[in-house]
């Protein structure tokens, strides 16, 4: 358990502030969305709402040669039509590219298309009508003539270059990075074994439940945009309307409602929603867009398509003494603005091996642009490929001395003692629990029980495996991640904190809700640094006329930074009530205490007043109070993290599944996952956390992919033949905790949204082939399809 | 507009709706644009997401695969008139208590899934509830809670009605 | 997406269908459930003139043993035949298959009629009617016609139905003492379309099979029957030499295109699998 906050000395049997740090709360903030009272982006309406739909391009690579409009505008109900140049002349077009990935390049890209489409899906003209159906029947009036290029799909195909997309660029290379600490060839070549191999990863997508949306109102009276969107970072959006649509900031109001699941998919700029602003500005009236579910999968950024030579040198006895890596990723025609598209390979680069003491590395990263979607961040960015690739090779090696594989991590892990520890890629740790998380897993899964099991099961010729991935997870990161680069993302946040009159606790935090319960545990903290019942605190994100400044949530941060900065505020408002307390009382503040809700005597516990009397005397009689006292009863507090570009978390997790070997079908019948987020504010939305995360990483490794053909059509971008994961199939998941608080900050409490995502990949990757082990078959391409499965047994 | 409409006359929550109703409207299109019950919700169109789902004479469809003009005569159900009339009360209280949801989107449809659990199939067992939520995607809990969450409400009304599980 | 416009008809009655077939043509689509056809026009892959809503004919509803054969009208819902004792008792590879139908909340809606009119290879009921050559009865204004399943589907969503015509019913014969039935499918989740399926009747002499009808889905662009498996089971006891015959058969019988899903090679693999499975459980049930 985390150390107990320093709470003020006291008599004995004298009531205490309630702690709710670390207890369960369910999410009574949340209980509207039970009851279809929530209000997500395509609930809003305003007055004089049109529609916007995109005339989108069907081929993955093609110039305008001709676009005719005429007849569309002409259908009933359609308000305007736009083409790319139209609105460009009211949107500006941006490069996706950052100055701390030293030579990533990207072309131009506009809200729509003015010339030439880049893949199938890309928008080239705007239909505007009072209804979508509307909108949507005019679509089949547009005229367009098409001149067709030649289309590079393939990575390697992109990396030799025979096809180049942008001609400017000479070549297909988005960013490339190489890496190699000192001596490695020598240290390299000292390994009695080598294990090497080829890894898969087929590009998936994040299916939030709601599509994404737009509602844009620009007041041409005040020079003022309102944007209703379901963004995870308003204020980066509100910096991005500014600039490309050329309003002043502080004329720019970006609102978050509720958000039907983001996932990292709404953290990024779209051009058909940069359009969809524009168009309102072109309008003068609000103009909504909610993507349709075939847009959505045409457009909504991909991720993860990668292939990975990995080799992994050890001695006889199991040390691990390098890994090289070879990484190559295709990403769509441009790097998507403004967090680009080559952080998720670097991060790979970065993480690959990141569990172990091996003090060798060798990486080389190739990122380039292909005629399919674009890809960018998504749950876990680069970490299910690295810890796949990993915990996949580590395995190999494994198999091949003939160690358990339980003991070769054992024998590898980096120890708990061994910290603050430099990575051989550079990256810092300050402190993590592997070998802590190792033990309790392998007591939680009964792991020796597991394997008598198979063994047993095994000689009646049914093939379970056992499949483990130690992780490591990005989160709390600091200006290293992006703001280094030039971005104007903000990796601080800030909350305010205000005592209502009537004696509630109101907090405006600049950390985003997307449902992992962000506001739930900031009413948790809240109410525990200031003193009251966590049902009289009130939380409000997601608004920049009225939030803090901040960066929003992304890479498991919100907690984590959000949650200190609220912590800070609380205390302080506490002093500043028990001030205000003390001025009425006429005592030293220091004998006063707020405790659930109400000012109490330190040391006797005797109650003196409830907040509402403090609220009622500050707010509507200071003339009682002395004549030099100012309330101050609305405090702010930020936070940035600073020692660490990243504060990591570590867990480890397992997967127990039995393949079927005559159907090639895997079925998942257990999960385990025993992670360290430091601090746990509410075990609950943690433990809830990472299920989802198990299952939308499992979503990967065994039913997502987005199917392209050979000339960039996307094959099966549709919920009947898009798969995701549904109930039927996914198993019971069992999770533990180890919390090592980070001391960066007084909350201790480091993200854990995405480390479910991370590990499952590599944990079910590695059951299937633990199961296929005894009849010499593996696989290594994900999906891991029944067909994959069946070609591996030699059975197809 | 010159599309095609038809009158229709049906209950939405108890209440009558009595109007031209645009033909190839679908349902939820018409509860959330028409009446502005925008708890049902649009998570695909295609029939698959079960985001849509609302109660027509008792019995759970998929909004989006329903024509508004065929809900002429019948009794219209939302979640929100579930909720009012606290048919959904017991699961409610379950899915909050067992955090068996997140963003929210597809609670609407899961618990009216789950509402046909609870009344048509009361010894269902985890495997079984499973099966029966799996046309409803969702997307962040993992599905576990909610499995949690509806075995919590079948377990305590066997227990209250005295007969064995 | 939202749905391209049309025009709505409800009828009361058989003939009134009929007179709106007559004027609209190719140009009408019949509604029943609708669970295949709404979503196909939310997706504007089908754009009708006029939509005819039959879900009111209560000609059409209802399960009924009669003799030695049971009557399903057309809009029987999934729900209903997968709550029906009758099929249960009586037609036991029905109600195998029906779990397999897409959810819950589509089975509330969808018809059987629906199902078999379309004749989605990949769905169950075509290959269940076709296993069991199952009668499909068709009604037009100049009265009604009777069709067996063997000559019902005929390529990719065409069936005997024409376009003056309605399937009002399918007849399942119903199920003798010597029979048995197994219904499989794999499909990579609950309620998807199948990989490959397959439906199985067997009526059995002692420890012979007397004769085999062997359907399977998602194989060909229709449901379609395995003759040469189905030859090599008759005559022989279910044994592992008469399995491995009859999967040897299938290599005549099946030559599936691929799918997203699955190659053809996969689908043959699989379709060999299914098939010795299934005669094993057949087996098993022997008493």
């Amino acid at each position: 358990m985390n150390a107990p906050h320093e709470l003020p000395l006291h008599a004995e049997g004298v009531a205490t502030q309630e702690n709710y740090v670390g207890q369960s709360v369910p999410r009574a903030g949340a209980k509207k969305l039970l009851e279809g009272r929530g209000t997500y982006l395509d609930d809003l309406r305003l007055p004089r709402l049109v529609h916007v739909v995109f005339f989108r391009s069907p081929h993955a690579h093609a110039n305008i040669k001709q676009l005719d409009l005429s007849q569309a505008r002409k259908q009933p109900g359609v308000v305007a039509v736009f083409d790319g140049h139209e609105v460009a002349k009211f949107c500006t077009p941006w490069v996706g590219v950052l100055g701390h990935l030293k030579g990533i390049r990207s072309a131009p890209q506009f809200a729509i298309a003015p010339e030439r489409a880049c893949w199938q899906g890309e928008a080239v003209a705007a239909i505007v009508a009072q209804t979508r159906r509307q909108a949507e029947d005019a679509l089949d009036h547009v005229m367009v003539d098409w001149d067709l290029l030649p289309v590079v799909t393939d990575m390697e195909a992109s990396l030799a270059g025979d096809v180049v997309i942008h001609a400017d660029l000479g070549d297909n290379k988005c960013f490339s990075r190489e890496l190699i600490t000192e001596n490695f060839e020598a240290e390299f070549a000292k390994a009695d074994v080598v294990v090497e191999k080829v890894y898969e990863f087929s590009r998936h997508t994040g299916v939030t439940n709601e599509p994404r949306g737009i509602l844009a109102d620009y007041n041409p009276a005040e020079n003022l945009l309102t944007v209703y969107q379901g963004t995870q970072t308003p204020n980066m959006m509100q910096d991005i309307f500014s600039r490309h649509l050329g309003i002043p900031e502080s004329n720019v109001r970006v609102i978050c409602k509720d958000v039907g699941g983001s996932f990292g998919i709404k953290v990024h700029v779209y051009p058909d929603e940069m359009a969809t602003a524009a168009i309102s500005v072109m309008l003068k009236r609000p103009v909504k867009f909610s993507a349709d579910r075939i847009e959505s999968f045409l457009t909504d950024i991909h991720a993860r398509e990668h292939k990975v030579k990995i080799k992994l040198a050890c001695t006889h006895q199991g040390d691990i003494i390098a890994f090289d890596l070879n990484d190559l990723t295709g990403i769509g025609p441009y790097s998507v603005y403004p967090r680009t598209s080559g952080i998720e390979g670097n991060q790979v680069v970065n993480l690959t091996g990141g569990p172990y003491k091996h003090k060798h590395y060798k990486a080389k990263l190739d990122v380039v642009f292909t005629n399919k979607n674009v890809t960018c961040q998504y749950r876990a960015v680069g970490h299910p490929i690295a810890m796949a690739v990993t915990e996949g090779i580590v395995d190999e090696a494994a198999r091949k001395i003939g160690m358990d594989p339980a003991e070769f991590r054992r024998r590898n892990l980096i120890a708990d003692d061994a910290y603050p520890y430099t990575f051989p890629s550079g990256v810092k740790f300050e402190k993590l629990s592997h070998h802590q998380c190792l033990d309790q897993l392998m007591t939680l899964m009964d792991y020796k029980g597991l394997r008598q099991e198979q063994a047993n099961l095994r000689a009646k010729g049914i093939y379970r495996g056992i499949g483990l991935a130690a992780m490591i997870e990005v989160t709390n990161p600091s200006p290293a991640f992006y703001g280094v680069g030039g971005a104007r993302i903000s990796a601080q946040d800030g909350a305010t904190i205000r005592l209502d009159p009537a004696g509630m606790v109101n907090v405006l935090v600049s950390v985003t809700e997307q449902g992992q319960g962000t506001e739930a545990v900031f009413t948790q903290i809240a109410a525990t640094a200031v003193g009251v019942k966590v049902e009289n605190v009130r939380v409000i994100t997601g608004d920049t006329a009225i939030t803090p400044y901040g960066g929003g949530t992304w890479a498991s941060r919100g907690a984590g930074i959000g949650g200190e900065a609220v912590l800070q505020a609380g205390k302080v408002l506490r002093k500043h009530i028990l001030d205000v307390a003390a001025a009425i009382l006429k005592v030293e503040s220091a004998t006063l205490d707020l405790v659930n809700g109400v000012v109490v005597d330190k040391l006797s516990g005797q109650e003196q007043m409830p907040l509402s009397e403090v609220g009622r005397v500050a707010y509507f009689r200071p003339d009682t109070l002395p004549m030099n006292f100012q309330s101050e009863l609305t405090v702010t507090r930020h936070y940035t993290p600073r020692e660490y570009g990243f504060t990591f978390t570590n867990g480890i997790q397992a997967s127990y599944v039995e393949v079927d070997t005559e159907t090639g079908f895997v079925k998942l019948l257990k999960h385990w996952c025993v992670e360290d987020c430091g601090t746990i504010i509410n075990p609950m939305l943690v433990d809830e956390q990472i299920r989802g995360g198990i299952v939308q990483g499992i979503g990967g490794a065994m039913f997502e992919e987005c199917m392209y053909s050979e000339d960039g059509q996307l094959l099966n971008g549709s919920m009947a033949d898009y798969l995701v994961p549904m109930a039927g199939e996914m198993p019971d998941m069992v999770i533990g905790h180890v919390q090592t608080p980070t001391k960066t900050s007084e909350l201790g409490a480091k993200g854990a949204g995405e480390a479910g995502t991370a590990g499952a990949p590599g944990a079910v990757m590695n059951a299937i082939n633990d199961a296929l082990a005894p009849l010499n078959a593996n696989v290594s391409v994900q999906p891991f399809t029944p067909q994959r499965v069946l070609a591996a047994l030699g059975k197809i | 507009m010159s599309e095609n409409c038809m009158h229709a006359q049906f209950t939405v929550n108890g209440e009558t709706v009595d109007a031209q109703v645009p033909v190839r409207m679908h349902l939820v299109d018409y509860l959330r644009d028409e009446l502005g019950l925008t708890g049902s919700h649009l998570g695909c169109e295609h029939g698959v997401c079960g985001a849509c789902q609302v109660m027509v004479d008792g019995q759970v469809v998929r909004g989006c695969l329903t024509l508004a003009i065929q809900a002429n005569g019948k009794q219209v159900q939302t979640i929100e008139g579930l909720t009012e009339n606290r048919e959904l009360q017991q699961l409610q209280a379950a899915f909050l208590e067992h955090n068996a949801f997140q963003c929210g989107f597809c609670s609407s449809g899961m618990l009216l899934t789950a509402l046909e659990i609870t009344k048509h199939h009361k010894q269902a067992t985890r495997e079984e509830i499973r099966e029966l939520i799996s046309g409803n995607y969702c997307r962040c809990t993992g599905y576990q809670a909610i499995v949690n969450a509806i075995e919590s409400v079948l377990v305590k009304s066997s227990s209250e009605s005295g007969a064995k599980v | 997406m939202k749905s391209p416009d049309f025009s709505y008809l409800k009828v009361q009655t058989m003939a009134d269908v009929f007179s709106a077939l007559q004027e609209h043509g190719d140009s009408a689509q019949l509604l029943a459930g609708g669970q295949s056809l709404l979503a196909m026009l939310n997706l504007r892959m089908a754009n009708p003139k006029i939509l005819i809503d039959i879900s009111g004919l209560e000609s059409l509803k209802g399960i009924h043993k009669t003799g030695d054969v049971v009557r399903i009208g057309a809009l029987t819902t999934h729900h209903e035949v997968l709550s029906s004792s009758i099929v249960q008792t009586h037609v036991p590879l029905l109600a195998q298959a029906v779990p397999y139908v897409a959810h819950l909340a589509i089975r509330n809606k969808g018809t059987i009629g629906g199902s078999l009119a379309l004749g989605d290879p990949a769905a169950e009921y075509p290959a269940v009617a076709l296993a069991l050559n199952a009668t499909l009865v068709i009604q037009s204004a100049s009265g009604e016609r009777r069709v067996k399943a063997i000559d019902f589907f005929l390529s990719l969503y065409r069936t005997a139905v024409q376009a003056h015509e309605v399937l009002i019913a399918v007849e399942f014969p119903v199920a003798t003492s010597n029979q048995r039935f197994v219904f499989s499918e794999l499909a990579r989740r609950k309620g998807d379309y199948a990989m490959v399926g397959m439906a199985l009747a067997i009526s059995l002499d002692g420890p012979t099979i007397r004769d085999a009808s062997l359907a399977f889905m998602a194989m060909d662009d229709k449901p379609i029957l395995a003759p040469h498996a189905m030859k090599a089971m008759v005559g022989q006891p279910i044994n592992q030499q008469t399995i491995a015959e009859a999967q040897k058969g299938l290599d005549a019988d099946l030559h599936p295109a691929g799918d997203l899903l699955a190659n053809a090679a996969t689908k043959k693999h699989l379709s060999r699998v299914l098939l010795s499975r299934a005669l094993m459980q057949a087996g098993a049930t022997h008493v």
